[in-house]
């Protein structure tokens, strides 16, 4: 049991695990916020990002100011973002035989992997992973490409250059390693490469191992995976919810009784409860818009985003803000907003029978209907038409760095009538903004993240009682800016083990058997004896056949016939010869016994 | 007994102890208990079993019965109980050998039928009301009876245990003060026989090792020195106060939880609580003995008694406050503050452990604050708290229990861990924050309390309910903080920073998804308006917030509730914008002739009743403290609601508008001049008619007469009795009580022919359904001189009479319930005769 860890992202994973004779790469999660260090990109000419001004070093060295910018007091990349890769030096990636997908938002790094490493295995993921998982990757080229920007930054990553800058560039981990976006044609030959799979469907992996997704409530299609031999059972527990929102619900049952559990992916605010930030985000929204401000919700396509337009919903007539338009902008909102009324057996219950009704699963058909909400693939065409204020627009990308969103945070940043409501909690409002600033739009930071929180995480293992846990070593610790809150990491016994970046852990946990068939003829040929009560031996004299990972006991040849002609012979070559089997001793010798019968 | 029901009642005992009936209804057979308790009780001679000898037939015939039915058998050991409460009954039921029958031992007391628990509480209640002489104490006594009733107080039924266990401490009270000339004292003990049986009983379960035994007699003794003062029992207690305080001490026996009852009801005895010594030492005992969650209940009982020795109240003071000093020590440095009790008299061993489990600190912690809670609201608190400290602990709790707080003891870093959004702590604490905040003024921890709650204020985990307390306790604070900065100009900045905070999440608030949320802001604000809308911070910055422009938009908001408490908000709101004069210059936003038009559209067309009520309490208000203008407006303004209300078909608002009626009279009258309490009748006849006719064109014309006679026949009688006591009052003014015989005559004239045709109509109630609108039947409402007639005409005192007798009066009469349970029988019958 092996297993090496290539990022040290806790929800954003990749691990591979080296278990009897495979070798499974689990999620490959890219690492975005590396993007959070390069200026945004403006999807037309932003005066105020173009004057600003070179960074000059403390000795009055100019040499970086083309490619470093200052903006109130923060240092910024000027070039196209790039993004932080898994490690590719631990092992030689090629030899990865299987790569096993939990979500769409842990696949991001896909086509690194699998056109850049000789990867020849297959990726397996459930049908709308794999479809909304090319949504987010469609979005992303389509954000990077279509703002093309000839410069190139690279001086500053030298070792020696770097140790010059402020932070939080000087500490940026492995800027070497940081890439450009893939392309289109990558994104698509590394999907090609997936094999889908369903729910608690069992897959055989050379038939050493069996991996097996099961639902893991937190989106659509979203998986944990069990993978077991006969005697040995690893789950791989990666972005779980047990909240009742859209998706299919967690299935924790099967996860009993597992050796070891890896758990990634818990939520990254753990003093924010969902429900109470959906409230807030629905108060500050309809202040906004009741002051005759606008709103900006810098948001993924998929995901929260329907739970968010399931609650206006309901929630828009009550407060009065029918007649308000919600702009929905992305490359991919249409295909998004579609897809999720199609995914019906992916869905929670409630959702699933209105299929039958027939009624689509998600509310945001009427609002599309009734023409409350309105879809875009870019403030490009149509959307410059309807456009109508105040409103509410969801659109990304939620780094600020890219996407629709930068136009409209440079449009209405200047008016403090004006909110942008941060929900999706994978980057820090903070940094998100500071390229923005100074900012007289009002901010909030709601973020939803409805995976498992470390209270649920004591109930799961207490529930299923794994014999192992490992997990990343930022949840066996309080989170640094709360060190006093013991209560926000994971406890359980024996203490779990904790990985952290390029590290190799051995599991704890030794094989013992091994599964071995007996034949039926040999089986019959066994004459088993009662050595104690209930416990009974038999010699057994056999060839052990291995194949596929599959091992058989056979009857051993017969001793060999005198040879009657040429063509019995060559049949006998093939198996080995064997002398006549002499009996076999067991146990400790009765020693005054067999002095006695020696003396005789 | 009326010489119906005598002639009822023999074909109803006949009905009651056939067999054949079904079981009868048992409200009816309680009701049947009532009157005869009262027939009983009146009369305690013969008369009442020998003019009714179908009484002792039914005891008879029931006993006769080879299976009674158990409820019929219950109720007949239970009349037979209160027939034999006079010692002349009694005897006559003696010799009847019915007693003996009933409540001896070959009674049902050794038949089938005693497994069904009714039987058994009939058997102890009938008892119980016999046991008002010496009779019956020796039938009983001699009969065995003890031995059962002590039994009982082991029964699977609650309610047969208590009341055995009560019927003891009766008869033990009955025998002592009976049965002697000369009660027991410490030197002459000397219990009569009866007595003697219980107390050797009580001695010796509690020196068995039967818990439950132990169990029964602490109860029991519980119940008596609860129920009796006089001074024997201190010599009943002499003799067992060894080993009652034994209990506390031994470990093999679980008695301790059973003792705090007992002490603290011996501690409200005079007996008891004069004595020096003996008894307060066992106290402290007790208090050092018991577990922090069994003292609890102790400390807080002898911390609301007026006579205690101090020591002792110390010592209940430490036991209940040791909780929360725990808290105050856990959570701060040493030194950093002293804790809540001196280290000296406190072993907080106990309390930690408790606090570091998971289990225990939330019900510990609860425990401990509802206690305080308790006390706190006592007018007269015979003690002095620590009330810094205890303000100090409370804030320190509210912090662990939203995580704000890091702790720097092992101790503290557990309970923050278990406390962490604990719902049930943080409502106690902000309930007993509340209750402090009404008994003391804080100066120094103003600030740093106003912190932890706005932190509470804007946390979106903060629960609904516990968003609500907060408000509260928020409310409460900020009018303290009013009154500091009267006196202090840095606390006038400190205001105005806090007000701003206040308002800033009060907006965001106001636009929650949850309903509670919403509606507990604008009760909030409506509060706040309600103390601090004479103070010019205040209103300054409640106008220069985003707070009133979405109070109005709530008055549409799709919940009802909510609507109500904006309508409410609203309607002081209007305090500040419209009525005002000094009201700062505010924006064409707030158009008082909008609003009111907006409340009155409620008023109309609200589907719901609670926003229509809100909407007649505002407006009452805003007339009562004479905001809506001068009085040809409010005429109009009256008038108008009036005929909106009309014909709500929610009785509340409907009074609600009566009440605005009677404030509009008040305040005409007043305004028009003498007298100058409308209730007060005029002093002599020739009061000046000027002024009365001046009111009475006035209320002619708000057509305020049509609504009062109409409301007098409203189908909701609380209505139609406000309707009269208006009136009433109304004709004190206009009719002297001398004059009026002389004008309830009346005349000849078109108008006289009304107003007969009125008084016939109220009294038969139509007036309602039939009610003229166009002035038919030669009454009109808005002719000055038909209404003084009227009301001079009209006997509304008679009215009143009829309106205030309940509506059940003809219903709840004997004979009725006699007829009531003949009916059931009678159908028996008819059924019977059909089968034929």
């Amino acid at each position: 049991f092996f297993q090496y860890c290539l990022s040290g992202h806790p929800t954003l994973p990749c691990n591979v695990l080296k278990f009897k004779s495979t070798t499974i790469m689990l999620d490959c999660g890219l690492d975005m916020t590396s993007t959070l260090n390069f200026l945004p990109l403006p999807l037309v000419q932003s005066p105020r990002l173009s004057k600003l001004p070179g960074w000059v070093l403390k000795d009055g060295s100019t040499f970086l100011d083309k490619e470093l910018k200052e903006c109130s007091g923060h240092v910024f990349v000027d070039s196209v973002p790039e993004f932080c890769l898994p490690e590719t030096e631990l092992l030689d990636l090629s030899t990865v035989d299987v790569i096993l997908i939990s979500n769409y938002h842990c696949m991001m790094a896909l086509p690194y992997i699998t056109e850049y490493t000789g990867f020849t295995g297959t990726v397996y993921a459930t049908e709308p992973t794999v479809q909304i998982g090319r949504l987010l990757m469609e979005e992303l080229v389509n954000s990077i490409e279509r703002v093309p920007k000839s410069q190139s930054a690279s001086m500053w990553k030298n070792k020696e250059v770097q140790r010059l800058l402020p932070a939080p560039l000087k500490d940026a981990v492995e800027v070497s390693m940081w890439r450009k976006c893939y392309t289109m044609p990558e994104v698509n030959a590394a999907l090609s490469k997936i094999q889908l799979v369903g729910y608690s469907q069992k897959i055989e992996l050379f038939g050493a191992v069996q991996v097996t997704p099961l639902s893991s409530g937190y989106a659509l299609g979203s998986s944990n995976w069990i993978i077991q031999s006969h005697y040995e059972k690893v789950s791989y527990v990666s972005g779980s919810s047990l909240l009742t929102t859209h998706p299919q619900p967690m299935d924790q049952a099967s996860l009993k009784n597992s050796d070891v559990l890896i758990l990634t992916g818990l939520t990254q605010i753990p003093t924010a409860n969902p429900d109470g930030m959906v409230g807030e985000f629905c108060s500050n929204l309809a202040m906004t818009v009741r002051n005759g401000g606008n709103v900006l919700v810098p948001c993924y396509p998929s995901g929260v985003i329907y739970d968010l337009l399931e609650c206006l919903y309901q929630y828009i007539d009550s407060a009065g803000l029918s007649n308000v338009p919600f702009y929905f902008i992305s490359p991919v909102a249409n295909s998004s907003l579609e897809f999720s009324q199609i995914f019906a057996e992916w869905l929670c219950h409630n959702k699933q029978t209105k299929v039958y009704l027939p009624e689509p699963p998600f509310p945001h058909a009427e609002l599309i209907q009734t023409n409350k909400l309105k879809h875009y693939p870019s403030i490009h065409g149509d959307f410059s038409n309807d456009f109508k204020q105040p409103c509410v627009v969801f659109t990304g990308h939620p780094s600020l760095r890219f996407g629709d969103v930068v136009h409209f945070m440079e449009l209405w940043g200047k008016s403090s009538l004006n909110t942008v409501i941060f929900t999706e909690p994978d980057f820090s409002y903070l940094d998100a903004l500071a390229p923005y600033q100074p900012l007289a739009m009002k901010c909030v930071y709601c973020p939803i993240d409805t995976r498992l929180n470390f209270i649920q995480v004591s109930k799961l293992l207490k529930e299923v009682q794994p014999l192992h846990v490992v997990c990343p070593e930022q949840y066996t610790q309080p989170p640094p800016t709360q060190s006093h809150r013991t209560d926000l990491m994971i406890d359980c016994q024996p203490p779990p083990m904790s990985y952290r970046r390029a590290e190799v852990l051995t599991l704890p946990y030794k094989r013992r058997y091994e599964k071995i068939e007996i034949m039926p003829e040999l089986a019959d040929s066994l004459v088993p004896l009662e050595v104690k009560p209930g416990i009974s031996l038999a010699t057994v004299s056999a060839v052990l056949h291995t194949k596929d990972n599959k091992h058989v006991l056979q009857l051993p040849p017969k001793p060999p016939q005198p040879p009657a002609s040429k063509k019995r012979k060559r049949v006998s070559d093939d198996v080995p010869e064997c002398k006549p089997l002499k009996p076999l001793l067991s146990g400790s010798i009765p020693v005054d016994q067999f002095v006695q019968t020696l003396e005789k | 007994m009326t010489r119906e029901c005598a002639l009822l009642l023999p074909r109803v005992c006949a009905a009651l102890a056939d067999p054949r009936q079904p079981g009868s209804d048992d409200t009816c057979l309680e009701k049947l208990l009532d009157w005869f308790r009262d027939l009983a009780e009146f009369d305690p001679t013969m008369k009442l079993v020998e003019d009714n000898p179908c009484l002792t037939e039914f005891i008879a015939s029931v006993l006769a019965l080879p299976e009674p039915s158990p409820s019929i058998l219950s109720f007949t050991l239970r009349l037979a109980g209160i027939l034999a409460a006079s010692e002349n009954r009694f005897q006559h039921l003696q010799q009847e050998k019915l007693l003996v029958r009933l409540f001896g031992r070959d009674g049902p007391l050794n038949s089938a039928v005693w497994e069904d628990a009714s039987v058994r509480s009939g058997w102890v209640e009938g008892v119980h009301s016999m046991m008002h002489h010496q009779p019956a104490l020796h039938f009983l006594c001699n009969g065995g009876g003890i031995d059962v009733i002590f039994t009982l107080q082991g029964d699977p039924s609650l309610f047969v245990a208590s009341a055995a266990s009560q019927l003891l401490v009766h008869m033990l009270t009955l025998s002592v003060e009976s049965e002697t000339t000369k009660p027991p004292s410490t030197k002459d003990c000397h219990w009569p026989a009866c007595a003697q049986m219980i107390i050797k009983r009580i001695e010796d379960s509690l020196q068995s090792s039967s818990a439950s035994h132990i169990e029964w007699s602490l109860k029991l003794l519980t119940r008596l020195f609860g129920s009796c003062r006089a001074t024997w029992t201190e010599v009943l207690w002499l003799g067992i106060a060894k080993q009652i305080e034994s209990f506390l001490t031994e470990e093999t026996v679980q008695a301790q939880h059973m003792l705090v009852n007992l002490l603290l009801n011996m501690a409200r005895s005079p007996v008891f609580c004069d004595t020096e010594g003996n008894f307060w030492a066992l106290v402290t005992s007790a208090l050092e003995h018991l577990t922090p969650v069994q003292a609890g209940p102790l400390a807080v009982g002898i911390l609301r008694l007026y006579k205690c020795p101090q020591d002792v109240r110390i010592q209940a003071l430490t036991v209940l406050l040791q909780p929360m000093d725990c808290i105050l020590r856990a959570a701060s440095q040493p030194l950093e503050y002293a804790g809540l009790l001196d280290e000296s008299v406190s072993d907080p061993i106990a309390v930690e452990s408790l606090l570091s489990s998971k289990s225990s600190c939330a019900s510990l912690l609860c425990q401990t604050l509802a206690h305080l809670e308790e006390l706190l609201s006592l007018i007269l608190l015979p003690v002095d708290l620590p009330y810094t400290s205890l303000l100090r602990s409370l804030m320190t709790i509210l912090q662990f229990c939203n995580g704000f707080l890091s702790p720097a003891s092992p101790l503290g870093s557990t309970i923050s861990r278990i406390l962490i959004n604990c719902f049930r702590v943080q409502r106690s604490a902000l309930d007993v924050l509340a209750a402090l905040l009404e008994r003391k003024r804080y100066d120094t921890l103003i600030g740093s309390l106003f912190d932890v709650l706005l932190a509470y204020l804007e946390s979106p985990n903060t629960s609904p309910t516990v968003l609500k307390k907060t408000f509260q306790a928020t409310a409460k604070c900020l009018v303290r903080l009013q009154e500091l900065s009267y006196s202090n100009s840095q606390w006038q900045q400190a205001e105005k920073k806090i007000l701003e905070d206040v308002f800033l999440v009060l907006q965001k608030r106001l636009c929650s998804p949850c309903w509670e949320v919403r509606d507990s802001s604008l009760e909030f604000l409506t509060v706040l308006i309600k103390y601090l809308r004479d103070k010019d911070e205040f209103r300054q910055s409640l106008l220069s917030s985003e707070v009133p422009r979405l109070t109005e938009n709530l008055l549409e908001d799709p919940e009802s509730y909510v609507r109500a408490s904006a309508v409410f908000a609203v309607g002081q709101l209007a305090f500040i914008t419209y009525f005002d004069p000094e009201s700062p210059v505010i924006g064409n936003q707030y158009n008082k002739e909008n609003t009111i038009a907006k409340l009155q559209e409620i008023l109309s067309t609200d589907p719901e009743g609670f926003p229509r009520r809100a909407v007649i309490r505002v407006f009452t208000k805003w007339l009562r403290e004479g905001c809506t203008g001068q009085l040809e407006d409010t005429e109009q303004f009256v008038s108008r609601v009036i005929q909106t209300v009309e014909h709500d078909l929610d009785w509340e608002v409907r009074l609600g508008a009566l009440e605005l009626v009677e404030v509009f009279c008040i305040h005409t009258i007043c305004q028009l001049g003498l007298p100058k309490c409308p209730y007060a009748p005029v002093s002599s006849a020739v009061t000046s008619s000027i002024h009365q006719n001046e009111w009475l064109q006035i209320f002619c014309r708000a057509k305020l007469f049509s609504f009062l006679f109409r409301s007098l026949c409203d189908c909701d009688k609380p209505v139609g009795q406000k309707a009269c006591k208006i009136l009433l009052a109304l004709r004190g003014n206009f009719y002297p009580i001398s004059t009026l015989k002389d004008s309830q005559e009346a005349g000849d004239s078109p108008a006289g022919h009304g107003i007969a045709w009125l008084q016939r109509t109220l009294r038969q109630g139509s007036l309602a359904q039939n009610f003229p609108t166009d002035g038919g039947n030669g009454v009109d409402f808005q002719d000055p001189e038909s209404m003084v007639l009227a009301l001079g005409t009209i006997d509304l005192e008679e009215l009143h009479d009829e309106l205030n007798k309940s509506s059940d009066h003809v219903e709840k009469s004997p004979q009725s319930l006699l007829q009531d349970i003949l009916a059931t029988v009678g159908t028996i019958e008819e059924n019977e005769a059909d089968c034929y």
